[in-house]
Protein backbone atom coordinates (compact mmCIF):
# COMPACT_ATOMS: atom_id res chain seq x y z
CA UNK A 1 0.00 0.00 0.00
CA UNK A 2 1.37 3.42 -0.95
CA UNK A 3 1.56 6.17 2.45
CA UNK A 4 1.53 9.76 1.50
CA UNK A 5 4.75 11.79 2.58
CA UNK A 6 3.18 12.82 5.73
CA UNK A 7 2.20 9.13 6.89
CA UNK A 8 5.81 8.18 6.14
CA UNK A 9 7.25 11.27 7.54
CA UNK A 10 5.61 10.35 11.16
CA UNK A 11 6.44 6.78 10.98
CA UNK A 12 9.94 7.72 10.72
CA UNK A 13 10.39 10.32 13.14
CA UNK A 14 7.45 9.93 15.02
CA UNK A 15 7.19 12.89 17.60
CA UNK A 16 6.29 12.99 21.29
CA UNK A 17 6.90 9.29 22.15
CA UNK A 18 6.64 7.93 25.67
CA UNK A 19 5.07 7.72 28.98
CA UNK A 20 3.81 10.51 31.60
CA UNK A 21 3.67 9.66 35.41
CA UNK A 22 -0.53 8.38 34.94
CA UNK A 23 -0.77 8.79 39.13
CA UNK A 24 0.05 12.24 38.51
CA UNK A 25 -2.77 14.70 39.17
CA UNK A 26 -1.97 16.73 36.60
CA UNK A 27 -1.48 13.89 33.64
CA UNK A 28 -4.49 12.92 31.99
CA UNK A 29 -4.22 8.92 30.46
CA UNK A 30 -6.36 7.76 27.69
CA UNK A 31 -5.88 3.74 26.18
CA UNK A 32 -7.94 2.77 23.57
CA UNK A 33 -8.01 -0.32 21.15
CA UNK A 34 -7.39 -3.43 21.46
CA UNK A 35 -4.38 -6.21 20.69
CA UNK A 36 -7.14 -8.57 19.02
CA UNK A 37 -8.21 -5.59 16.98
CA UNK A 38 -4.44 -4.75 16.08
CA UNK A 39 -3.97 -1.90 17.29
CA UNK A 40 -3.50 -0.12 21.12
CA UNK A 41 -3.50 3.87 21.72
CA UNK A 42 -2.00 4.74 24.48
CA UNK A 43 -1.71 8.85 24.26
CA UNK A 44 -0.79 11.08 27.50
CA UNK A 45 -1.38 14.96 28.24
CA UNK A 46 -0.26 16.92 31.03
CA UNK A 47 -1.83 20.39 31.79
CA UNK A 48 -0.30 23.32 33.72
CA UNK A 49 -2.15 25.53 36.17
CA UNK A 50 -4.30 27.29 33.42
CA UNK A 51 -5.00 23.95 32.22
CA UNK A 52 -3.12 24.36 28.59
CA UNK A 53 -1.79 21.14 27.61
CA UNK A 54 1.66 21.22 28.33
CA UNK A 55 3.30 17.84 26.63
CA UNK A 56 1.94 15.27 25.52
CA UNK A 57 3.02 11.68 25.14
CA UNK A 58 2.13 8.39 23.33
CA UNK A 59 2.69 4.50 22.61
CA UNK A 60 1.02 3.19 19.68
CA UNK A 61 1.03 -0.73 18.63
CA UNK A 62 -0.91 -0.67 15.24
CA UNK A 63 -0.19 0.05 11.40
CA UNK A 64 1.55 2.79 9.85
CA UNK A 65 -1.50 4.83 10.01
CA UNK A 66 -2.06 4.30 13.83
CA UNK A 67 1.40 5.25 14.43
CA UNK A 68 1.20 8.11 12.39
CA UNK A 69 -2.36 9.15 13.69
CA UNK A 70 -1.33 9.72 17.37
CA UNK A 71 2.24 11.18 16.47
CA UNK A 72 0.17 13.86 14.77
CA UNK A 73 -2.25 14.24 17.20
CA UNK A 74 0.42 15.09 20.08
CA UNK A 75 1.70 17.62 18.30
CA UNK A 76 -1.86 19.43 17.45
CA UNK A 77 -2.94 18.72 21.31
CA UNK A 78 -0.01 21.01 22.98
CA UNK A 79 -0.89 24.24 23.92
CA UNK A 80 -4.73 23.63 23.45
CA UNK A 81 -6.72 23.77 26.46
CA UNK A 82 -8.71 20.40 27.38
CA UNK A 83 -12.38 21.77 25.54
CA UNK A 84 -9.97 22.62 22.67
CA UNK A 85 -8.58 19.13 22.81
CA UNK A 86 -12.05 17.58 22.83
CA UNK A 87 -13.05 19.67 19.49
CA UNK A 88 -10.42 17.33 17.54
CA UNK A 89 -12.21 14.85 14.70
CA UNK A 90 -11.62 12.04 13.05
CA UNK A 91 -11.63 13.78 9.91
CA UNK A 92 -9.07 16.73 10.03
CA UNK A 93 -6.48 13.57 11.20
CA UNK A 94 -7.66 11.49 8.11
CA UNK A 95 -7.78 14.82 6.41
CA UNK A 96 -4.12 16.09 7.12
CA UNK A 97 -2.64 12.30 6.52
CA UNK A 98 -4.60 11.61 3.69
CA UNK A 99 -5.62 8.79 4.79
CA UNK A 100 -7.04 5.86 2.32
CA UNK A 101 -10.93 4.48 3.79
CA UNK A 102 -9.57 1.27 5.00
CA UNK A 103 -7.66 3.15 7.46
CA UNK A 104 -10.13 5.87 8.74
CA UNK A 105 -10.30 3.75 11.60
CA UNK A 106 -6.85 4.90 12.63
CA UNK A 107 -8.28 8.40 12.96
CA UNK A 108 -10.89 7.12 14.87
CA UNK A 109 -9.08 5.25 17.07
CA UNK A 110 -7.07 8.86 17.89
CA UNK A 111 -9.95 11.05 18.27
CA UNK A 112 -11.13 8.34 20.96
CA UNK A 113 -7.69 8.11 22.60
CA UNK A 114 -7.87 12.27 23.51
CA UNK A 115 -10.88 12.09 24.56
CA UNK A 116 -10.51 8.93 26.89
CA UNK A 117 -7.40 11.14 27.86
CA UNK A 118 -9.41 14.00 28.46
CA UNK A 119 -11.86 12.45 30.72
CA UNK A 120 -9.22 10.73 32.42
CA UNK A 121 -7.86 14.27 33.65
CA UNK A 122 -11.56 15.40 34.64
CA UNK A 123 -12.21 12.84 36.48
CA UNK A 124 -8.88 13.14 38.48
CA UNK A 125 -9.81 17.10 39.18
CA UNK A 126 -13.52 16.09 40.34
CA UNK A 127 -13.02 13.59 43.17
CA UNK B 1 15.84 2.56 -6.49
CA UNK B 2 17.12 -0.23 -5.48
CA UNK B 3 14.68 -3.08 -5.43
CA UNK B 4 14.17 -4.52 -2.14
CA UNK B 5 16.11 -8.49 -1.43
CA UNK B 6 13.07 -10.89 -2.10
CA UNK B 7 11.72 -12.69 1.12
CA UNK B 8 8.39 -14.18 -0.53
CA UNK B 9 9.14 -17.18 -2.89
CA UNK B 10 5.90 -18.65 -1.67
CA UNK B 11 4.35 -15.95 -2.92
CA UNK B 12 6.04 -16.62 -6.78
CA UNK B 13 9.24 -17.18 -8.29
CA UNK B 14 11.25 -15.18 -10.83
CA UNK B 15 11.32 -17.57 -14.06
CA UNK B 16 15.00 -19.18 -14.36
CA UNK B 17 16.93 -17.76 -16.70
CA UNK B 18 17.59 -21.40 -18.53
CA UNK B 19 13.65 -21.86 -18.51
CA UNK B 20 12.98 -18.50 -20.19
CA UNK B 21 15.76 -19.45 -22.94
CA UNK B 22 13.38 -22.55 -23.68
CA UNK B 23 10.99 -20.36 -23.74
CA UNK B 24 11.25 -17.62 -26.08
CA UNK B 25 12.09 -19.91 -28.61
CA UNK B 26 8.22 -20.69 -29.15
CA UNK B 27 6.98 -17.42 -29.76
CA UNK B 28 7.88 -15.81 -33.23
CA UNK B 29 7.97 -16.58 -36.80
CA UNK B 30 11.72 -18.17 -36.48
CA UNK B 31 10.73 -20.35 -33.52
CA UNK B 32 8.32 -22.95 -32.71
CA UNK B 33 4.76 -21.08 -32.76
CA UNK B 34 2.81 -23.31 -34.09
CA UNK B 35 -0.74 -25.15 -32.79
CA UNK B 36 0.20 -27.80 -31.22
CA UNK B 37 -3.35 -28.99 -32.60
CA UNK B 38 -2.42 -28.62 -35.55
CA UNK B 39 -1.75 -32.16 -37.27
CA UNK B 40 -1.50 -30.99 -41.12
CA UNK B 41 2.30 -29.49 -41.13
CA UNK B 42 5.58 -29.36 -39.31
CA UNK B 43 4.69 -26.09 -37.52
CA UNK B 44 2.27 -28.11 -35.35
CA UNK B 45 3.96 -31.70 -35.50
CA UNK B 46 7.05 -29.80 -33.80
CA UNK B 47 4.84 -28.11 -31.47
CA UNK B 48 3.34 -30.69 -30.12
CA UNK B 49 6.66 -32.48 -29.76
CA UNK B 50 7.22 -29.55 -27.71
CA UNK B 51 4.42 -29.99 -25.63
CA UNK B 52 4.88 -33.78 -25.09
CA UNK B 53 8.75 -33.07 -24.04
CA UNK B 54 7.53 -30.62 -21.28
CA UNK B 55 4.68 -33.08 -20.12
CA UNK B 56 7.17 -35.84 -19.78
CA UNK B 57 9.34 -33.71 -17.70
CA UNK B 58 6.35 -33.00 -15.67
CA UNK B 59 5.33 -36.20 -15.20
CA UNK B 60 9.04 -37.54 -14.52
CA UNK B 61 9.29 -34.54 -11.48
CA UNK B 62 6.09 -36.49 -9.77
CA UNK B 63 7.14 -40.26 -10.74
CA UNK B 64 4.12 -40.32 -13.09
CA UNK B 65 2.91 -41.47 -16.14
CA UNK B 66 3.03 -38.39 -19.38
CA UNK B 67 -0.94 -39.78 -19.78
CA UNK B 68 -1.47 -38.74 -16.60
CA UNK B 69 -0.49 -34.99 -17.12
CA UNK B 70 -3.71 -32.49 -18.00
CA UNK B 71 -2.37 -28.62 -18.66
CA UNK B 72 -3.76 -26.10 -17.28
CA UNK B 73 -3.99 -22.29 -16.57
CA UNK B 74 -2.43 -22.74 -13.06
CA UNK B 75 -2.91 -24.18 -9.70
CA UNK B 76 -6.15 -22.46 -8.92
CA UNK B 77 -7.84 -23.77 -12.39
CA UNK B 78 -6.22 -27.39 -11.15
CA UNK B 79 -7.84 -27.25 -7.95
CA UNK B 80 -11.51 -26.24 -9.58
CA UNK B 81 -11.10 -28.74 -12.10
CA UNK B 82 -10.22 -31.52 -9.75
CA UNK B 83 -12.92 -30.55 -6.65
CA UNK B 84 -15.77 -29.55 -9.09
CA UNK B 85 -14.99 -32.10 -11.81
CA UNK B 86 -14.66 -35.16 -9.35
CA UNK B 87 -17.72 -34.43 -7.54
CA UNK B 88 -19.47 -33.68 -9.89
CA UNK B 89 -18.57 -36.91 -11.87
CA UNK B 90 -19.41 -39.37 -8.86
CA UNK B 91 -22.65 -37.48 -7.47
CA UNK B 92 -24.80 -40.73 -7.72
CA UNK B 93 -21.97 -42.61 -5.18
CA UNK B 94 -22.31 -39.06 -2.44
CA UNK B 95 -22.05 -35.91 -1.49
CA UNK B 96 -19.72 -35.59 1.13
CA UNK B 97 -16.21 -34.24 1.11
CA UNK B 98 -13.34 -33.60 3.54
CA UNK B 99 -11.00 -31.00 3.70
CA UNK B 100 -9.44 -28.60 6.18
CA UNK B 101 -9.82 -25.28 7.33
CA UNK B 102 -6.10 -23.99 6.32
CA UNK B 103 -6.38 -25.01 2.61
CA UNK B 104 -5.95 -22.12 -0.29
CA UNK B 105 -8.89 -19.88 -0.97
CA UNK B 106 -8.60 -21.83 -4.31
CA UNK B 107 -9.61 -25.18 -2.40
CA UNK B 108 -11.75 -23.62 -0.07
CA UNK B 109 -14.16 -21.40 -2.65
CA UNK B 110 -14.43 -23.84 -4.42
CA UNK B 111 -15.93 -26.15 -1.96
CA UNK B 112 -18.38 -22.94 -0.89
CA UNK B 113 -19.53 -23.49 -4.56
CA UNK B 114 -19.97 -26.82 -4.02
CA UNK B 115 -22.14 -26.95 -0.50
CA UNK B 116 -24.30 -24.35 -2.72
CA UNK B 117 -24.79 -26.63 -4.99
CA UNK B 118 -26.02 -29.07 -2.07
CA UNK B 119 -22.61 -30.91 -1.03
CA UNK B 120 -21.83 -31.17 2.18
CA UNK B 121 -18.18 -30.37 3.28
CA UNK B 122 -16.57 -30.88 6.43
CA UNK B 123 -13.42 -28.71 7.17
CA UNK B 124 -10.71 -30.05 9.23
CA UNK B 125 -8.84 -28.56 11.92
CA UNK B 126 -5.63 -28.76 12.29
CA UNK B 127 -3.01 -30.08 14.65
CA UNK B 128 -1.82 -26.52 16.83
CA UNK B 129 1.48 -27.29 14.94
CA UNK B 130 -0.48 -26.94 11.35
CA UNK B 131 -0.69 -30.82 10.10
CA UNK B 132 -3.34 -32.98 9.35
CA UNK B 133 -3.37 -35.97 10.43
CA UNK B 134 -4.54 -39.23 8.50
CA UNK B 135 -6.23 -40.06 11.76
CA UNK B 136 -8.03 -37.31 11.29
CA UNK B 137 -9.05 -37.70 7.83
CA UNK B 138 -9.99 -41.09 9.00
CA UNK B 139 -12.34 -40.15 11.63
CA UNK B 140 -14.09 -37.72 9.19
CA UNK B 141 -14.89 -39.97 6.52
CA UNK B 142 -18.94 -41.37 5.92
CA UNK B 143 -20.14 -43.63 3.63
CA UNK B 144 -21.19 -40.85 1.32
CA UNK B 145 -17.94 -39.18 1.24
CA UNK B 146 -16.36 -39.16 -2.79
CA UNK B 147 -13.81 -37.09 -2.36
CA UNK B 148 -10.72 -36.21 0.59
CA UNK B 149 -9.00 -32.55 -0.62
CA UNK B 150 -5.57 -31.80 1.59
CA UNK B 151 -3.19 -29.77 0.25
CA UNK B 152 0.90 -31.23 0.22
CA UNK B 153 2.25 -27.75 1.65
CA UNK B 154 0.78 -24.51 3.95
CA UNK B 155 1.39 -21.38 1.86
CA UNK B 156 1.31 -19.32 4.61
CA UNK B 157 3.37 -21.34 6.75
CA UNK B 158 4.96 -23.93 4.98
CA UNK B 159 4.31 -26.84 6.85
CA UNK B 160 4.24 -30.01 5.01
CA UNK B 161 1.37 -32.88 5.69
CA UNK B 162 2.12 -36.57 5.23
CA UNK B 163 0.34 -37.24 1.78
CA UNK B 164 1.21 -40.82 1.78
CA UNK B 165 -0.43 -41.85 5.01
CA UNK B 166 -3.28 -40.03 4.24
CA UNK B 167 -3.51 -41.62 0.64
CA UNK B 168 -3.21 -44.99 2.89
CA UNK B 169 -6.63 -44.10 4.40
CA UNK B 170 -8.49 -42.87 1.74
CA UNK B 171 -7.64 -45.76 -0.81
CA UNK B 172 -8.51 -47.78 1.80
CA UNK B 173 -11.81 -45.89 2.14
CA UNK B 174 -12.30 -46.24 -1.62
CA UNK B 175 -12.56 -42.47 -1.91
CA UNK B 176 -10.77 -40.26 -3.99
CA UNK B 177 -7.82 -37.97 -2.89
CA UNK B 178 -6.90 -34.78 -4.04
CA UNK B 179 -3.80 -33.02 -3.35
CA UNK B 180 -2.75 -29.44 -3.83
CA UNK B 181 0.54 -29.51 -4.36
CA UNK B 182 1.36 -25.69 -5.84
CA UNK B 183 3.85 -24.83 -2.88
CA UNK B 184 5.47 -28.07 -2.60
CA UNK B 185 6.30 -29.52 -6.01
CA UNK B 186 9.90 -29.20 -7.46
CA UNK B 187 10.68 -28.69 -3.42
CA UNK B 188 10.46 -32.02 -1.34
CA UNK B 189 9.63 -35.40 -3.27
CA UNK B 190 6.76 -36.27 -4.70
CA UNK B 191 6.17 -39.68 -5.77
CA UNK B 192 2.58 -40.76 -7.58
CA UNK B 193 4.28 -44.58 -7.95
CA UNK B 194 4.24 -44.94 -4.16
CA UNK B 195 1.74 -42.17 -3.01
CA UNK B 196 -1.71 -43.11 -3.25
CA UNK B 197 -2.92 -39.99 -4.48
CA UNK B 198 -5.59 -39.50 -7.16
CA UNK B 199 -5.58 -36.06 -8.56
CA UNK B 200 -2.64 -33.79 -7.73
CA UNK B 201 -2.14 -29.36 -8.56
CA UNK B 202 1.40 -27.81 -9.55
CA UNK B 203 1.79 -24.16 -10.38
CA UNK B 204 4.49 -23.25 -12.72
CA UNK B 205 4.84 -19.95 -11.09
CA UNK B 206 5.51 -21.39 -7.83
CA UNK B 207 8.96 -23.37 -9.29
CA UNK B 208 10.89 -21.32 -11.20
CA UNK B 209 8.37 -21.49 -14.10
CA UNK B 210 6.28 -18.62 -15.67
CA UNK B 211 2.87 -17.86 -14.28
CA UNK B 212 -0.63 -18.75 -16.38
CA UNK B 213 0.55 -22.72 -16.46
CA UNK B 214 -0.14 -25.02 -14.25
CA UNK B 215 -1.09 -28.59 -14.22
CA UNK B 216 -3.52 -31.54 -12.83
CA UNK B 217 -2.23 -35.02 -12.74
CA UNK B 218 -5.25 -36.96 -12.89
CA UNK B 219 -4.47 -40.63 -12.01
CA UNK B 220 -4.78 -43.70 -14.92
CA UNK B 221 -4.38 -47.04 -12.27
CA UNK B 222 -6.97 -47.03 -10.98
CA UNK B 223 -8.75 -44.24 -13.47
CA UNK B 224 -9.96 -40.87 -12.19
CA UNK B 225 -12.79 -39.87 -14.17
CA UNK B 226 -13.87 -36.05 -14.36
CA UNK B 227 -16.46 -33.56 -15.62
CA UNK B 228 -15.07 -30.81 -18.14
CA UNK B 229 -15.18 -27.31 -16.71
CA UNK B 230 -13.76 -25.88 -19.98
CA UNK B 231 -15.69 -27.14 -23.07
CA UNK B 232 -14.24 -26.51 -26.92
CA UNK B 233 -12.07 -28.65 -29.03
CA UNK B 234 -11.26 -31.37 -26.37
CA UNK B 235 -7.74 -30.86 -25.58
CA UNK B 236 -6.23 -33.00 -23.35
CA UNK B 237 -8.58 -35.75 -23.60
CA UNK B 238 -11.49 -34.05 -23.04
CA UNK B 239 -10.70 -32.69 -19.62
CA UNK B 240 -9.61 -29.16 -20.80
CA UNK B 241 -10.16 -27.59 -23.98
CA UNK B 242 -8.14 -24.82 -24.88
CA UNK B 243 -5.15 -24.63 -26.95
CA UNK B 244 -1.84 -25.46 -25.05
CA UNK B 245 0.34 -22.48 -24.88
CA UNK B 246 3.82 -24.31 -26.19
CA UNK B 247 5.60 -21.76 -24.60
CA UNK B 248 4.08 -21.72 -21.19
CA UNK B 249 4.46 -25.62 -21.37
CA UNK B 250 7.98 -25.81 -22.31
CA UNK B 251 8.85 -23.05 -19.20
CA UNK B 252 6.98 -25.28 -16.75
CA UNK B 253 8.06 -28.67 -18.25
CA UNK B 254 11.97 -27.28 -18.09
CA UNK B 255 11.35 -25.88 -14.61
CA UNK B 256 10.08 -29.48 -13.43
CA UNK B 257 13.55 -30.84 -14.95
CA UNK B 258 15.78 -27.97 -13.33
CA UNK B 259 13.73 -28.59 -10.37
CA UNK B 260 14.57 -32.34 -10.11
CA UNK B 261 17.88 -31.99 -10.92
CA UNK B 262 18.93 -29.96 -7.99
CA UNK B 263 16.14 -30.87 -5.66
CA UNK B 264 18.39 -32.45 -2.92
CA UNK B 265 21.18 -30.10 -2.92
CA UNK B 266 18.98 -26.76 -2.73
CA UNK B 267 16.63 -28.45 0.33
CA UNK B 268 20.28 -28.52 1.75
CA UNK B 269 20.90 -25.42 0.86
CA UNK B 270 17.77 -23.69 1.64
CA UNK B 271 17.56 -25.17 4.97
CA UNK B 272 21.18 -23.48 6.30
CA UNK B 273 19.82 -20.34 5.65
CA UNK B 274 16.66 -20.96 6.83
CA UNK B 275 18.87 -22.00 10.04
CA UNK B 276 20.80 -19.20 9.26
CA UNK B 277 18.08 -16.88 9.88
CA UNK B 278 16.09 -18.67 12.42
CA UNK B 279 19.46 -18.27 14.70
CA UNK B 280 20.11 -14.62 13.78
CA UNK B 281 16.82 -13.49 15.46
CA UNK B 282 15.53 -16.30 17.64
CA UNK B 283 17.49 -14.67 20.80
CA UNK B 284 14.73 -11.74 20.30
CA UNK B 285 12.53 -12.06 23.56
CA UNK B 286 8.41 -13.16 22.53
CA UNK B 287 8.93 -14.47 19.13
CA UNK B 288 7.60 -17.74 17.88
CA UNK B 289 7.86 -19.97 15.07
CA UNK B 290 3.92 -20.81 13.66
CA UNK B 291 3.80 -24.32 12.48
CA UNK B 292 5.91 -27.81 13.07
CA UNK B 293 9.38 -27.01 12.98
CA UNK B 294 10.41 -30.32 11.16
CA UNK B 295 7.58 -31.09 8.71
CA UNK B 296 7.97 -28.10 6.77
CA UNK B 297 9.42 -26.61 3.51
CA UNK B 298 13.32 -26.01 3.55
CA UNK B 299 12.58 -22.74 2.26
CA UNK B 300 9.81 -21.21 5.04
CA UNK B 301 9.63 -19.76 7.73
CA UNK B 302 6.63 -17.88 9.57
CA UNK B 303 7.17 -16.11 12.81
CA UNK B 304 4.95 -14.16 15.19
CA UNK B 305 6.75 -11.52 16.92
CA UNK B 306 4.66 -10.63 19.89
CA UNK B 307 4.02 -6.63 20.73
CA UNK B 308 4.46 -5.62 16.99
CA UNK B 309 2.04 -5.06 14.33
CA UNK B 310 2.83 -6.76 11.42
CA UNK B 311 2.43 -3.98 8.98
CA UNK B 312 4.18 -1.58 10.46
CA UNK B 313 6.96 -4.32 10.84
CA UNK B 314 6.43 -4.31 7.44
CA UNK B 315 6.88 -0.99 6.87
CA UNK B 316 10.00 -0.73 9.03
CA UNK B 317 11.72 -3.49 6.59
CA UNK B 318 11.18 -1.53 3.38
CA UNK B 319 14.50 -3.05 2.07
CA UNK B 320 12.91 -6.74 2.38
CA UNK B 321 9.81 -7.99 0.22
CA UNK B 322 7.83 -9.90 3.17
CA UNK B 323 4.18 -10.85 3.68
CA UNK B 324 2.56 -10.54 6.54
CA UNK B 325 -0.54 -12.88 8.33
CA UNK B 326 -1.74 -9.11 9.45
CA UNK B 327 -5.03 -8.20 9.06
CA UNK B 328 -3.79 -4.43 7.81
CA UNK B 329 -1.97 -5.98 4.91
CA UNK B 330 -5.42 -7.53 3.06
CA UNK B 331 -8.43 -5.50 1.71
CA UNK B 332 -11.16 -7.30 4.64
CA UNK B 333 -9.03 -6.39 8.06
CA UNK B 334 -9.32 -9.78 8.92
CA UNK B 335 -6.36 -11.38 10.35
CA UNK B 336 -5.13 -14.86 8.57
CA UNK B 337 -7.57 -17.57 8.57
CA UNK B 338 -4.51 -20.17 8.72
CA UNK B 339 -2.55 -18.98 11.94
CA UNK B 340 -6.61 -18.72 13.63
CA UNK B 341 -7.36 -22.34 12.47
CA UNK B 342 -3.90 -23.18 14.23
CA UNK B 343 -5.07 -21.64 17.48
CA UNK B 344 -3.04 -18.48 17.34
CA UNK B 345 -4.71 -15.15 18.97
CA UNK B 346 -5.86 -12.42 17.12
CA UNK B 347 -2.74 -10.65 18.37
CA UNK B 348 -0.02 -12.85 17.61
CA UNK B 349 -1.37 -13.29 14.02
CA UNK B 350 -1.85 -9.68 13.63
CA UNK B 351 2.44 -10.39 14.69
CA UNK B 352 3.22 -12.47 12.21
CA UNK B 353 5.35 -12.23 9.31
CA UNK B 354 6.40 -14.84 6.51
CA UNK B 355 10.00 -15.32 4.95
CA UNK B 356 10.42 -17.66 2.53
CA UNK B 357 13.65 -18.42 0.67
CA UNK B 358 15.06 -19.37 -2.62
CA UNK B 359 17.14 -20.15 -5.16
CA UNK B 360 18.40 -16.89 -5.46
CA UNK B 361 18.47 -15.74 -1.52
CA UNK B 362 22.08 -15.67 -0.23
CA UNK B 363 24.33 -15.73 3.22
CA UNK B 364 24.37 -11.88 2.86
CA UNK B 365 20.44 -11.66 2.08
CA UNK B 366 19.76 -13.66 5.22
CA UNK B 367 22.22 -11.45 7.21
CA UNK B 368 20.40 -8.06 5.91
CA UNK B 369 16.97 -9.07 7.11
CA UNK B 370 18.07 -10.44 10.67
CA UNK B 371 19.91 -7.30 11.01
CA UNK B 372 16.82 -4.93 9.59
CA UNK B 373 14.54 -7.11 11.20
CA UNK B 374 16.33 -6.63 14.62
CA UNK B 375 16.61 -3.02 14.00
CA UNK B 376 12.77 -2.68 13.19
CA UNK B 377 11.88 -4.92 15.86
CA UNK B 378 13.52 -2.58 18.86
CA UNK B 379 11.65 0.82 17.12
CA UNK B 380 8.41 -0.49 17.34
CA UNK B 381 9.05 -2.21 20.12
CA UNK B 382 10.10 1.30 21.89
CA UNK B 383 6.79 2.72 20.26
CA UNK B 384 4.68 -0.34 21.96
CA UNK B 385 2.59 0.36 24.40
CA UNK B 386 2.24 -3.41 25.11
CA UNK B 387 5.52 -3.83 25.25
CA UNK B 388 5.81 -1.63 28.06
CA UNK B 389 2.86 -3.76 29.82
CA UNK B 390 4.58 -6.69 29.14
CA UNK B 391 8.16 -5.13 30.85
CA UNK B 392 6.14 -3.91 33.63
CA UNK B 393 4.82 -7.78 34.02
CA UNK B 394 0.87 -6.93 33.30
CA UNK B 395 -0.92 -9.59 32.30
CA UNK B 396 -2.40 -8.26 28.40
CA UNK B 397 -5.26 -11.19 29.24
CA UNK B 398 -6.04 -9.56 32.24
CA UNK B 399 -7.18 -6.33 30.78
CA UNK B 400 -11.06 -5.37 29.27
CA UNK B 401 -10.13 -3.98 25.85
CA UNK B 402 -12.93 -2.45 24.29
CA UNK B 403 -13.05 -4.70 20.99
CA UNK B 404 -13.27 -1.83 18.21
Amino acid sequence: MAYSDKVLDHYENPRNVGKLDADDESVGTGMVGAPACGDVMRLQIKVNADGIIEDAKFKTYGCGSAIASSSLLTEWVKGKNLDEAEQIRNTEIAEELALPPVKIHCSVLAEDAIKAAVKDLREKRSR
Amino acid sequence: MEKPIYFDYLATTPVDPRVVEKMVHCLSIEGNFGNPASRSHLYGWKAEEAVENGRRQVADLIKADPREIVWTSGATESDNLAIKGAAHFYVKKGKHIVTSKIEHKAVLDTCRQLEREGFEVTYLDPGSNGLITPEAVSAALREDTVLVTIMHANNEIGTVNDIAGIGEVTRAAGVLFHVDAAQSAGKVVIDMENMKVDLLSMSGHKMYGPKGIGVLYVRRKPRVRLEAQMHGGGHERGMRSGTLPTHQIVGMGEAAHVAQEGMELEAVRLKALRRRFWDGIKDIEEVHINGDDIHRLPGALNVSIAFVEGESLIMSLKDLAVSSGSACTSASLEPSYVLRALGLSDELAHSSLRFSFGRFTTDDDVDAAVAQLRTAVEKLRDLSPLWDMFKDGVDLNSIEWAAH
